[in-house]
């Protein structure tokens, strides 16, 4: 009798033992995302999608999210728009997931915008620009720490009217996204009082700058404001560097797309000294946080297996901190219902890889994070430099500053 | 001849009442994302048969029809907010315009002169639609579906169902230009345009004819895509996509008889949705280059070649 | 801000940018103005040598024109290949050769472009040499030497070429054989041969032109795209098969680009070069200096 009673007292140890262990073989939480993996997009796509699968792997190393393992699905949308509205229905439809991520950039994700709002779903964006100002969907949360539309042209002109300038010419791709800041860029101008003296958007397509470069120094502008695309961006600073600017710019640069992709830096070298250039992340000073160099230790190890970006300062932390977002939201609010983790989105701070996140009404960032930073003393046919501090002095915003504009832009090329 | 055609309107009716129950019946929105994109191809590729198949010239300007619609909607709805019937129509016309256009301007050109003047007119088009900042230009434009109509409860089941109506509008059309003289006075013109002047064919008139109706049939696919994709660029609108695959699907089908363009898209289109959703990288491109040049080697006829492997004989009256 | 000085600076800088055009659309002036070739995977052809000239000249520090040049027996041999390819299944059974030969061609520029990116990714490459990214000085217009570089190369193949194609037996052979095949089996040589060859050079050239598209700016895969446009248009301009009007109309394109790009709005650059040619093509459709 006794000895029973042992074994059933042992049998139901046993049972109570198992309870967690079985808690743990709960379904996955399963987050479905498209990602540019083909196509002109691709090279970002790949570098954020890899620090989002970094993030996958440190939390399910730690346990999951709310003792749940993380799974990922991604599907490749080939850098397009018309290829994401059927991926994300599949997502959503077929696969069942529980959180959606956005693709990289802001093309593919226009299409997915009309759909979450209307099904009233979470999204997290991932860097794209200004997606969201015409839906104004209140469930969507950038990573990218753009902050409001105009804020990115007022750090470059702001830097530049500072140094002494008066007139701006304004280079932009015909291209969405740089189109979307040229705008933004007339705007502030007029703000600021600035004379736009040359404007011009160049076709895709352009082989050779020499003739816009030409034509643009014939206006003698003091700043020159740049929104260009990676192939044009290289193509542009090697024109810059054949033909001159002369002595007249204070400032050059200012949202060219391409300088933060290692491969491309590598490639410039040189010609790259003395630009002014936007970036999202990089390896000075006042830009560690908590988390900062674990990640990126295991970001350059897995970058080469993976065959991405070596440096992947631009798009991968982000891609992190994005997964860090939902897991403080999802452990604070200890549920995956997608109400409840936008508001805690709205309402608190989250600490992440990147810095403080605060999300404004338009779910953008309630300040702007986005850096101006300086090229300095760069060198020829070399990534590893860019990993040392002082290469890419940081100039904007003033928290986050490491020095001080060099001037005008023909002596800061020395 | 009469029993062939009472068939094939049955079927059509059977066909859109298979598609009206689906959208009715399945809850599920997935297979209508997917399914429109292959309709889409489907009215694509039956379209460009009717010129590239029956009368020989390679139109390798497929996105610009295809983008002149989706802008044409995008034009209306902005201006007007203009119904779907009205975009789609309107479009069409748009479609059908430009069509004549091209022909008037490609009267003396044969083979790849045609060819590449269509290239060269799709990209004057879209360089245009991009330095046009009324419908967003460069940047692209977002938009907002109006509420959807009943029977519907979804706006992808309605524009799946719209695309299905277009599928049999295009096949009826494209099934009778082959049954009837004009489709006879292609072939005849694709065989030998000079020998076929000589006999009295209109060649002209049937080359324009041909043009104006396979670009109304591409602008009439394009106009929904803009309502489908809430969204439009000139990037994604024009993009050189929409011809490759074209062009693939209806060579691999092949574009002898109607059916063989619908079979290519359907096949190449369902193989692209599959692909996008299972191995999902740089492979789903390669597989539609490597269709292409294997039909193109291996099987001359396409799919229909490789099916109906009786010569010709029966040739006008299916 | 219509000036005199800008307008004689963006001739000069069109003129040479023509020259690159025309360098690049040579092999096609061949291939396809000479031999009736559809040959739509030109391009393709031309970012793959870049490609071939970027691995020479990242691994081993090989001058890229050079490496073009080493490069130029391996793509002849690829263009005698492909041609072989191209008249077992297209010329020899007759009929619809023209259709699907173009969708073979269409076909194959895809096969490059993806496989391009699984080998060396979708990031843009561009190769070092000691006269890229620097400029000669003529009083205050400024002249980058990569542009100079793709001028006499320019010249060179253009000079070279139709030296070949009227003093050498087998260049007039390659003109006889463009007009006049049954001619020329009847004088005992094998038209299909001399096609090959023909279509042999025109890729070998390409070699070369490939190794000049990296000189003047870095390369990506689907870049072939973009010239599929400008390589026809310059070739249907110039006549077919003529290959001083190829330089001719190529440089014709360049100055009106390079005019557009500098006095009008640059975004109106890719329509006016298309214009042109749908302008051509239409009123003159032998083209420029056509046969």
């Amino acid at each position: 009798m006794n000895r029973r009673l042992l074994l059933g007292w042992a049998a139901a140890i046993t049972l109570l033992g198992l309870m967690p262990a079985a808690r743990a073989e709960e379904p996955p939480i399963r987050i479905g995302m498209s990602m540019p993996q083909t196509g002109g997009l691709a090279g970002g796509g790949k570098a954020s999608l890899l620090g989002i699968e970094i993030w996958r792997d440190d939390i399910n190393a730690r346990g999951g999210l709310l003792g749940r393992k993380v799974e990922l699905v991604v599907y490749d949308d080939k850098s397009s728009a018309s290829e994401t509205p059927a991926i994300y229905a599949k997502l959503l439809d077929i696969d069942k997931v529980d959180l959606l991520f956005a693709p990289y950039a802001t093309v593919p994700t226009a299409p997915i915008m009309p759909l979450v709002k209307q099904r009233g779903l979470l999204l997290m964006g991932n860097f794209s620009f200004q997606v969201n100002s015409k839906v104004h969907h209140d469930m969507w949360f950038n990573n990218a720490p753009w902050g409001p539309a105009d804020s990115w042209a007022t750090g470059f002109l702001t830097l530049g009217q500072k140094a002494g300038g008066k007139t701006m010419a304004l280079l932009s791709a015909d291209q969405e996204f740089a189109q979307n800041l040229a705008t933004t860029a007339r705007d502030v101008a007029k703000k600021l009082d600035l004379n736009v003296v040359f404007d011009q958007a160049y076709p895709p397509s352009l082989a050779e700058f020499s003739s816009i470069v030409r034509a643009m120094n014939a206006t003698k502008p003091d700043i020159v404001f740049v929104a260009s695309y990676p192939p044009d961006s290289a193509a542009i600073l090697r024109a810059v560097n054949e033909i001159g600017v002369g002595d007249n710019v204070r400032i050059f640069g200012g949202a060219m797309v391409g300088l933060q992709f290692a491969a491309v830096m590598e490639n410039l070298g040189s010609l790259m000294n003395g630009v002014v250039n936007f970036n999202t992340w990089l390896p000075e000073p006042s830009m560690y946080f908590d988390g900062t160099k674990e990640f990126f230790e295991t970001y350059s190890k897995r970058a080469v297996e993976a065959k991405v970006d070596p440096l992947g300062y631009y798009l991968a932390p982000y891609g992190y901190a994005m997964g860090q977002m939902v897991e403080a939201a999802a452990n604070a609010t200890k549920s995956l219902d997608q109400k409840g983790l936008a508001k805690y989105l709205h309402e608190n701070t989250m600490q992440t890889i990147v810095g403080p996140i605060t999300f404004a009404e338009n779910g953008e960032w309630k300040e702007s994070s986005t850096l101006e930073a300086q090229f300095r003393g760069v060198k020829d046919k070399n990534v590893d430099q860019f990993r040392s501090p002082g290469k890419q002095v940081i100039l904007f915003p003033d928290r986050l500053k490491t020095g001080d504009l060099i001037t005008p832009f023909e002596k800061a090329r020395e | 001849m009469q029993r062939r055609s009472i068939a094939f309107w049955l079927g059509a009716v059977v066909f859109l009442a298979a598609m009206l129950a689906m959208t009715q019946l399945v809850r599920n929105e997935y297979p209508f994302f997917a399914g429109y994109v292959i309709l889409q191809f489907v009215v694509l590729a039956v379209a460009w048969t009717i010129l590239g198949g029956y009368a020989g010239y390679v139109n390798f300007g497929t996105n610009a029809f295809f983008g002149v619609g989706v802008y044409t909607a995008v034009l209306l709805v902005k201006a007007f907010g203009a119904p779907l019937p009205v975009q789609i129509a309107t479009a069409a016309v748009v479609g059908s315009l430009l069509g004549l256009g091209v022909g008037l301007l490609t009267l003396r050109m044969r083979g790849i002169f045609f060819s590449i003047a269509t290239i060269a007119l799709a990209i004057i088009i879209e360089t245009s639609i991009t330095n046009f900042r009324f419908v967003g230009g460069a940047a692209g434009i977002q938009l907002q579906r109006p509420p959807v109509t009943a029977p519907f409860d979804s706006y992808v089941k309605m524009l799946f169902f719209v695309q299905a109506l277009l599928v049999v509008i295009a096949v009826a059309i494209t099934r009778g230009i082959q049954n009837s003289r004009i489709g006879r006075g292609l072939h005849a013109l694709r065989d030998d345009e000079l020998a076929a002047e000589c006999t009295g064919v209109p060649t002209l008139r049937l080359k324009l004819l041909a043009c104006v109706i396979s670009g109304a049939l591409m602008a009439a696919a394009g106009a929904p895509a803009a309502m489908y994709l809430q969204y439009a660029n000139p990037d994604s609108a024009f993009n050189l996509n929409y011809s490759v695959s074209v062009l693939a699907m209806a060579l691999i089908g092949g574009t002898a008889h109607w059916i063989g363009p619908v079979l290519g898209a359907i096949l190449l289109g369902a193989t692209q949705q599959l692909l996008a959703v299972t191995i999902s990288s740089e492979v789903n491109v390669l597989v539609l280059g490597v269709m292409l040049v294997l039909f193109v080697v291996a099987a001359p006829k396409g799919v229909i070649g490789l099916v109906q492997r009786q010569p010709k004989r029966r040739g006008g009256s299916k | 801000m219509f000036s005199i000085d800008l307008l004689r600076d963006a001739v000069v800088l069109g003129v040479l940018l023509g020259c690159f055009y025309a360098a690049v659309s040579i092999g096609l002036s061949i291939s396809f103005g000479l031999l009736d070739v559809p040959q739509v995977a030109h391009p393709a052809f031309l970012v793959l040598a870049s490609y071939g000239v970027y691995l020479l000249n990242d691994r081993y520090d090989i001058d890229p024109l050079l490496a073009g040049l080493m490069l130029a027996p391996l793509f002849f041999a690829l263009g005698i290949i492909t041609y072989r390819i191209y008249y077992e299944t297209f010329e020899r059974r007759g009929s619809d050769a023209a259709v699907r030969g173009i969708a073979f061609f269409f076909g194959v520029a895809f096969i490059i472009e993806v496989l391009i990116i699984v080998q060396f990714g979708v990031d843009q490459r561009s190769v070092t040499a000691p006269y890229i990214g620097k400029a000669w000085r003529f009083g205050d217009l400024r002249i980058p030497i990569r542009q100079l570089v793709a001028f006499a190369v320019a010249m060179g193949l253009t000079v070279l070429l139709a030296a070949y194609l009227s003093k050498t037996f087998m260049g007039r052979a390659i003109r006889a054989v463009a007009q006049d095949e049954e001619g020329l089996r009847l004088m005992g040589a094998d038209p299909i041969r001399v096609k090959q060859v023909a279509f042999g050079i025109a890729t070998a050239v390409v070699a070369v032109a490939g190794a000049l598209l990296i000189v003047v700016a870095p390369v990506e895969p689907t870049l072939d795209r973009v010239y599929i446009g400008r390589t026809f248009c310059v070739v249907v301009m110039a006549g077919l098969g003529s290959i001083s009007g190829t330089l001719i109309a190529a440089i014709i394109l360049g100055v009106a680009e390079s005019i557009v790009l500098t006095l009008f709005g640059a975004s109106w650059a890719p329509a006016i070069s298309f214009a042109l040619l749908l302008g051509v093509l239409a009123v003159r459709p032998q083209g420029l200096l056509g046969r």
